[in-house]
């Protein structure tokens, strides 16, 4: 029953190239809906329809994007990790604190960094010595626990002071390009690349479609997970490093729903959340539409609680569409 | 056999749970001999009669292998309203305004369930989507302001306070929710029904239960008890605010996996849950009364979740092997 709802059509070895199935792909619609966003806020700005915006704007939302391309592949691998943003503020918040205690600035970024890449890989460990366990049960706890620990460490205060070259990462430009959108196009290229060019991105989608399958052929399922979710940390802590440059300062509360954000960008870009399907380009066109949409909507006025209506709607709906779409083919 | 190993398993959990329970008190009664006083045990039994009637509901929702995350955000948009409804006519009964509250939360709960059950979508993802919307919403009927004490009457804020029998009407309400969900679960088809379909989605389809329906029935509930807890909320707190209970439903996913809920579905005992939602207010309870920092309480919290997930898991695993040794010989 399963199978057939992941249609074969999906795995991309032998497809002949048809301009009909081109043109059928989810992407365009994403495409699409950018393009109503980027005119519906062209009418409520005259300013927003200029290069300098687009070149702009990104460097506000660009922050948690650096984590949907790990989610991606999480979430086709049939799995989730809703710990993401706990990582993020724990990193921070490590980062900050050791800076405040005397260690050189780029070693306490080593060390945020570091902190993430800990974090998911106990998420992987978990889930490779307990199998039992579902990845919504495991992370669900790692989060309480890493935001836990965030607290343990700062109580409810702010902690910055951060040198000057540290605000490089999120307002600064180079060549008129901001260096987050510089960063978010590396990062695009290198997970494209292991998503759709490795063996190891192959057997990911296999491992969505038929884990057990995988196991049984020989491939080395824990070791997938373990990158995985080791990798969704590392990311967690990227995101960290901006955002905390972006604000100057942080508290253990940073980054909050920012998995639920997360999510509903993977969602909205077509990755199935039953595994198996889904690309990388999907995802980023999503993340230019909440991003769009949510800046547009403060050009407008309209309040924070409508563009968390608006999100969850849009998730809801975008997997209700895609549901419909694939049942038709 | 299975079964009979499984219900072993169980009780010998709850054993350990109540075990971990006693001891845990005698150190805090030993550090602080505050923490048994009449005064402190109906203390913490007000404090977890919330929790414990949104625990029957969760455990209701993992049972059919589902989770649900919305259910904060139902307790802030229920309440909100309610809270709207008083403030507006004071002379309303205040058992209508639980019925407001519940049959509002019920409409909510019976979308997410549509969303679920009919609509197929992910637990995790429809009802993320929910949280959203529904928070977003309790933001806009309250135009983003609170409903303080002074705008409730007093005999609607007696809902919390007030006492039958000296016991405390939340007390007394969550006695009688665990009374009807008793004969719900054990005695009516219906209930019986739920955790077939938990426990084999595929059998209880092919054994002709109505497993959408089944799951549908299972969220509305949820939904329901949600807004009988928002209205219980808002009448103990006295206030209504539109961050109200925001991640509570991590509480009371991590009472019921305490108590021994299956996140795979099929397992949960009323009785387990109770001794999950007491361990956690005790938790809550016994922290501050030890001189240990708040900021230490969602740490502690995260990791007695994931010790008991993870002793769930290797008690389990002990107790197959027992059974195969057994077998052998």
């Amino acid at each position: 029953m399963i199978a057939d709802k992941k249609s074969v059509a999906n795995l991309d070895t032998q497809r002949v190239f048809s301009l009909k199935e081109f043109f059928l792909q989810w992407e365009w619609v994403l495409v699409g809906l950018l393009v109503v966003v980027i005119i519906i806020n062209s009418f409520i700005s005259p300013y927003f329809l200029s290069f300098k915006t687009f070149l702009n704007t990104p460097m506000t939302f660009l922050d948690k994007s650096f984590i949907v391309f790990p989610m991606i592949l999480v979430i086709i691998l049939g799995q989730i990790d809703i710990s993401v943003a706990s990582t993020t503020a724990l990193s921070a918040v490590i980062m900050a604190v050791s800076y405040n205690a005397g260690v050189p600035m780029a070693l306490s970024m080593a060390l945020c960094l570091l902190t993430g890449t800990v974090c998911g890989a106990i998420n992987g460990l978990l889930l490779i010595k307990f199998k039992e366990l579902s990845a919504v049960i495991v992370t669900l706890s790692t989060m309480i626990i890493y935001r836990g620990i965030a607290y343990i460490i700062l109580g409810d205060q702010a902690s910055g002071g951060f040198p000057e070259w540290f605000s490089f990462f999120g307002w600064s430009t180079v060549l008129g390009i901001p260096f987050i959108t510089i960063i978010f196009v590396v990062s695009a290229v290198l997970f494209g690349i292991l998503l759709h060019k490795t063996v190891l991105g192959r057997t990911i989608y296999g491992m969505g479609f038929n884990k057990t399958a995988c196991t049984y052929s020989g491939i080395k399922v824990d070791k997938v997970i373990f990158i995985v979710f080791t990798l969704a940390g590392l990311m967690s802590a990227i995101t960290a490093i901006f955002l905390t440059s972006r604000m100057g300062s942080t508290r253990p509360n940073v980054a909050m729903g920012y998995e639920l954000e997360v999510i509903t960008m993977v969602a909205l870009g077509g990755v199935s959340t039953s595994g198996g399907i889904g690309r990388i380009g999907g995802p980023i066109l999503a993340v230019f539409i909440i991003g769009f949409l949510s800046y547009g909507m403060g050009l407008a006025n309209i309040q924070a609680p409508v563009v968390l209506v608006a999100i969850g709607l849009l998730l809801i709906f975008s997997v209700l569409l895609l549901k419909f779409r694939r049942k038709q083919f | 056999m299975k079964m009979q190993l499984k219900g072993v398993s169980g009780s010998l959990r709850e054993l350990g749970l109540l075990a971990f329970i006693i001891l845990l008190g005698i150190t805090v009664q030993i550090r602080n001999p505050v923490f048994l006083s009449l005064m402190n045990i109906n203390a913490i039994l007000t404090n977890t009669a919330i929790l414990s009637i949104l625990a029957v509901g969760m455990m209701l929702v993992l049972v059919t292998r589902g989770i649900d995350l919305s259910v904060g955000a139902i307790i802030a948009f229920t309440g909100m309203v309610t809270a709207l409804t008083v403030a507006k006519y004071p002379g309303i009964n205040p058992v209508a305004a639980l019925l407001l509250g519940a049959g509002v939360g019920f409409v909510i709960g019976s979308l997410t369930g549509l969303l679920v059950a009919v609509f197929d979508i992910l637990p995790i993802i429809a009802t993320l989507g929910m949280m959203n919307v529904v928070r977003g919403f309790t933001y806009v009927v309250s135009g983003g302001k609170w409903v303080s004490s002074y705008q409730m009457s007093t005999s609607f804020k007696a809902l919390a306070t007030g006492k039958i029998l000296g016991i405390n009407n939340l007390i007394v309400i969550a006695i009688v929710v665990y009374i009807i969900a008793a004969y719900f679960i054990n005695q009516t088809r219906m209930g019986r029904r739920i955790f077939a379909v938990g426990s084999n989605p595929e059998a209880a389809e092919i054994s002709g239960l109505p497993r959408k329906r089944l799951v549908f029935t299972a969220y509305a509930i949820m939904g329901a008890l949600a807004g009988l807890a928002g209205v219980l909320w808002v009448a103990k707190f006295a206030s209504a605010q539109g961050n109200t209970a925001i991640g509570y439903e991590l509480q009371v996913i991590a009472a019921c996996i305490l108590g021994g809920v299956s996140i795979s579905g099929g397992i949960g005992k009323l009785s387990g849950l109770l001794l999950g939602t007491l361990l956690l207010g005790i938790l809550n309870n016994a922290l501050p009364l030890i001189n240990i920092s708040p900021f230490w309480q969602q740490g502690i919290q995260g990791i007695t979740i994931l010790a008991a997930v993870l002793t769930n898991v290797v008690v389990k695993r002990n107790n197959e092997r027992a059974a195969l040794r057994r077998r052998a010989i």
